[in-house]
């Protein structure tokens, strides 16, 4: 409260001892001196003239009020006189101010953060020079792909007559070896005009351009993005012109990007661009003549002016049948389309508009709602204020001066809700722009709140105060002074009110909804946790890594996974360790045909089954804690020169050999046509997703299947952290330029279960948003009712009603609408769990959902009506019927 | 006091131009002097004289200056603009085509009509 005395007193000075205060004083003074001076001369003594002299002249701060009226200076004077009232009468009433605060902070944070995010995402056009003409060219197939083969790219580049230029590029990880401290970085493989294609202009050094590019490895050349050059080199400007070893290779470092560019996706972090021809000496394979490998993530390019993107994509579909012609067994027929390049294409770039729009509208119902929950609040108020009003109004002030009053209230009370809510959402914003979804990836999203996002902030904070504040507007403009005075508030509770009891129906009903889907979607998730796996995440660790980042390739990856195992499994603590190409539930998955031993044309149709292949190495499954029903898992001897052998899952089993014990020694085929022997059973897990059905599974030896994308895991009941280290120094020892990356395997698993905890956040966000609307509205209504009913209970209470049967009287028709809507919501909820329920495989009947579903919605309805019901019940018949 | 007439609305600024015409005035010289010119027969509030001053300022009809009464205290004095000048000389003839038009009216006797 220091801060406001300051205020006021701030006000006060700046304001009312200004020189027209001072001036109408004197003047007034002057008139009433000279008024005395006659008096005196008729014949009174002075003290007494003066005193006449007052009297005659009237009520002196009215008259001076309306000279600044008159003026025109009044409105500010008037204005922090509103306010000042304003801020008395909130804090009078706490319980009102702290809900239409909480409920505007709420509605106004939510807009605010929702618009942020559709700000940074949709609104916010690409960080490159005139991002209006840039497009990306998707092929439509069965789903919009922006990626195309090398081959295809440039015939596309050379054959169309839309784009000034098109680029290319797709992105990867690559082991940087800078002298030091050997890491992994993210990469893009980008054609050698990518940079002129989009304008860009180096900070330091140069780009590379076409004209680098002389066939396969041809480049060796760098361009470091300005983040990745501040965060790696410290700003190191001697860095130009340094070789470094990428992936082993010798690359010059040419220049470094503008700063904000971090390549064309706007949610994915490049650290270093590299020229696309030397695909080989990064990825270790050359797809530069692959006319069927559409390896290249995607081309785009600014089209020429005055070219449309229609006749663009006419453009290009005549290349698509010159494709479909030249090349009918690599690209088919292909139609293209535009998209904007930083959302990934329409693939990402059309959901997500979709439903950032719809989170949008979300939002706007919200706040829409709340405004019409906090509209009946005020009308409760104004009901409670009439006799005030009244008053005023017989003592000659305005009606407009009145309902300034209370919009003047209302306008602050949702500039507070505001001002919280919008702090609020800075803050949650803040956490957004840092946070890393998938700390493996360099996935993040900027999306800190800029001046457009301040300015929607305020426009709706001022909209909503206005909205609410008009509820009343008619009541007021009604008061008929006489009357309020003369018979008191008893005015029926009219038929208005039906609209507004649909609508609070409405609003708890949609809580109850989101409030049952939240706990069936909660419930589904700490289940999913701690469901079967088949394989078990806790007390285990995962180093994963790419051998090619080191420079491994052929005999040498075999030979290196070993010695990493034995060097690891040297570790004190280690009980178990074993290596696979990938884990279950990894982002992706290998799905590969399998053909029962008997089959021979070998054609997809004829498959057996799809089965997810692992390549593993021997101690894997001890290591992953999938447990073997029968047979025998691998051993190092299961190499090169062994008869080809597999471990496979009990659904494999089932599903090709119909048994456990038929598979065991049994052959199945691969697509090539190789015979392989199964040797081992494992248990059932999830591979995919932790909803899917059971799926088959193989799991091949490493040595006779080999990768050099490698997880090893290591099983130990370690300190974490102690582990963790410990197993990167004795990586290190093995090769100091190999870059990997360890986490424990159940936080790699929170990543894959990413989807359904942001579906679990955002259903629990909405449900408290509904929580917050049902009670409001609640309150509101019964506030109102209370307010309008106050002399009927009195009397009640006069003549001996008991408390609950006043309860009754006055908050018999909240709760009725409560317990309708409540209803209808844990009804569609468990309807709506259903659907749910696919994506949990949680029964929505669970007693434990709906049993904390229901003590939610007591829990909200007795929230909302206790201060109405404190205030019917504290009624002091006596009192009120003086007053009447 | 009781056979004052109320003021018309509208009317208390008309008479205040026409006050300060016949010579620059103070706040209480404007009450004097229209008192003086009606005969004492017009009503006025003391303290409403001074929102009417104002605003009249305020539309650049009166402009204001300091200086001495003749009781020797300091006093505020209005005089007219030229924009007040024009203004008096338009609502003067609109209040007698008016006050002829109305007085014709209510002189009409029953065989007239």
């Amino acid at each position: 409260m220091k801060v406001l005395a300051y205020f006021r007193s701030l006000a006060g000075k700046f304001f009312r001892r200004s020189q027209v205060a001072d001036e109408m004083d004197e003047e007034l003074r002057s008139h009433v001196q000279h008024r005395a001076d006659d008096l005196e001369r008729s014949g009174m003594n002075r003290p007494e003239a003066e005193h006449q002299a007052r009297i005659e002249f009237g009520g002196q701060e009215r008259f001076k009020e309306e000279c600044h009226e008159a003026l025109g200076g009044n409105f500010i004077e008037g204005w922090i006189n509103d306010v000042r009232y304003a801020l008395r009468m909130l804090r009078k009433s706490p319980g009102f101010t702290l809900t239409a605060v909480v409920t505007l902070a709420l509605a106004i944070g939510a807009n605010a953060v929702v618009f942020a995010i559709l700000n940074a995402l949709i609104l916010r056009p690409l960080n490159v020079p005139q991002p209006e003409s840039l497009w990306a060219i998707e092929r439509k197939a069965s789903f919009v792909d922006p990626s195309q083969s090398y081959p295809d790219y440039l015939d596309i580049r050379e054959r169309n007559r839309s784009f000034e230029d098109l680029a290319g590029y797709t992105a990867d990880e690559a082991g940087l070896d800078t002298g030091q401290n050997p890491s992994s970085v993210w990469i893009a493989l980008a054609t050698g005009n990518y940079f002129d294609v989009l304008r860009l202009q180096p900070y330091l050094g140069r780009f590379f351009h076409a004209s680098d590019e002389h066939g396969p490895n041809s480049a060796p050349y760098i361009v470091l993005t300005y983040a990745y050059w501040h965060t790696h080199f410290q700003d190191d400007r001697g860095v130009v012109g340094r070789v470094v070893q990428l992936n082993k290779h010798p690359y010059t470092i040419l220049g470094v990007g503008p700063p904000g560019f971090h390549g064309t996706l706007v949610f994915f972090d490049i650290g270093v661009f590299v020229p696309m021809v030397n695909q080989e000496q990064i990825e270790g394979i050359n797809n530069l003549n692959a006319r069927g490998n559409r390896w290249v993530f995607m081309v785009m390019g600014h089209l020429k002016p005055g070219v449309t993107p229609a006749q663009a994509v006419a453009d290009l579909n005549s290349i698509g049948s010159y494709f479909e012609k030249t090349y009918p067994k690599e690209d088919g027929k292909m139609e293209f389309q535009l998209a904007r390049p930083n959302l990934y294409g329409d693939y990402l770039g059309r959901p997500l508009r979709a439903f950032m729009t719809g989170l949008m509208l979300l939002a706007g119902l919200i706040l829409l709602a709340a405004c019409a929950n906090l509209g009946s609040l005020f009308a409760a108020r104004a009901a409670d204020r009439s006799r005030e009003v009244a008053l005023r109004l017989a003592l000659g002030s305005t009606r407009r001066r009145i309902l300034r009053q209370l919009f003047t209230e209302a306008v602050l009370i949702s500039l507070i809700g505001g001002a919280v809510g919008l702090w609020g959402s800075v803050v949650l914003l803040r956490g957004l722009s840092v946070w890393q979804p998938v700390p493996r990836y360099p996935m993040h999203l900027a999306v800190n709140p800029d001046a457009k996002v301040y300015a929607v902030a305020l426009l709706l904070t001022l909209a909503s105060g206005f909205l609410f504040g008009a509820v009343p507007v008619r009541q007021v403009l009604q008061t008929s002074p006489y009357e309020v005075v003369k018979v008191g508030s008893s005015a029926a509770v009219g038929r208005r009110i039906k609209a507004r009891d649909a609508l609070l129906v409405l609003q708890i009903t949609i809580c109850g909804v989101l409030v049952t889907s939240s706990f069936v979607a909660l419930r589904g998730l700490a289940r999913a946790l701690h469901s079967n796996l088949g394989f078990e995440p806790q007390k285990a660790m995962l180093l994963d890594t790419q051998l090619m980042m080191a420079g491994y390739s052929g005999d040498k990856v075999p030979a290196m996974q070993k010695r990493m195992i034995d060097a690891v499994a040297a570790i004190p603590g280690a009980q178990y360790v074993g290596l696979a190409d990938q884990p279950p539930l990894h982002e992706s998955w290998n799905p590969s045909n399998v053909f029962t031993d008997q089959t021979t044309d070998l054609r997809p149709v004829n498959a057996a089954s799809e089965a997810i292949q692992y390549n593993v190495s021997p101690g894997y499954f001890q290591a992953a804690g999938t447990a073997l029903l029968a047979g025998r898992t691998f051993t190092w001897h299961d190499d090169k020169n062994a008869p080809r052998v597999a471990v496979i899952n009990q659904e494999f089993a089932r599903r090709i050999f119909g048994s456990i014990d038929h598979a065991l020694g049994a052959y199945f085929k691969l697509p090539d046509g190789t015979r392989i022997q199964v040797v081992g059973v494992v248990q059932d897990g999830k591979y995919t997703t932790i909803t899917e059905v059971p799926h088959p599974a193989m799991f091949l030896p490493i040595l006779q299947s080999p990768s050099s994308q490698t997880f090893l895991i290591v099983r130990s009941e370690r300190d974490p952290q102690q582990l963790a280290a410990a197993m990167k120094s004795a990586v290190h020892e093995l090769d100091p330029g190999l870059p990997f990356y360890i986490q424990p395997w159940h936080s790699k698993l929170e990543t894959a279960l990413f989807g359904e905890r942001l579906a679990a956040l955002s259903l629990g966000v909405l449900g408290m948003l509904g929580a917050m609307l049902s009670i409001t509205g609640i309150f509101g209504m019964a506030a109102y009712s209370v307010s309008k009913r106050m002399k009927e209970l009195g009397i009640r209470i006069a003549l001996g009603a008991r408390r609950e049967e006043v309860l009754r009287a006055a908050l018999g028709r909240a709760f009725q609408l409560l317990a309708f809507g409540s209803a209808a919501g844990l009804i569609l909820g468990i309807l709506a769990g259903r659907v749910l329920a696919s994506m949990y495989r949680e029964s929505s009947g669970d007693p434990l959902v709906l049993g904390s579903a229901l003590l939610t919605m007591l829990l909200i309805g007795l929230v909302a009506t206790w201060i109405p019901a404190q205030r019917a019940l504290s009624i002091d018949p006596l009192i009120l019927l003086r007053e009447e | 006091m009781t056979d004052q007439a109320q003021l018309l609305p509208g009317t208390l600024d008309l008479l205040i131009l026409k006050a300060v015409s016949l010579g620059p005035l103070h706040g209480y010289g404007v009450l004097l002097r229209i008192g003086q010119i009606s005969g004492r027969a017009l009503l006025i509030e003391q303290g409403a004289l001074y929102p009417a001053l104002f605003r009249l300022v305020r539309q650049g009809l009166l402009k204001a200056s300091w200086g001495t009464s003749e009781n020797n205290r300091r006093a505020k004095f209005y005089e007219l603009t030229a924009a007040g000048r024009k203004r008096l000389r338009e609502e003067t003839e609109d209040w007698n085509r008016l006050a002829a038009a109305i007085g014709s009216a209510l002189a009409t006797r029953p065989e007239e009509v």
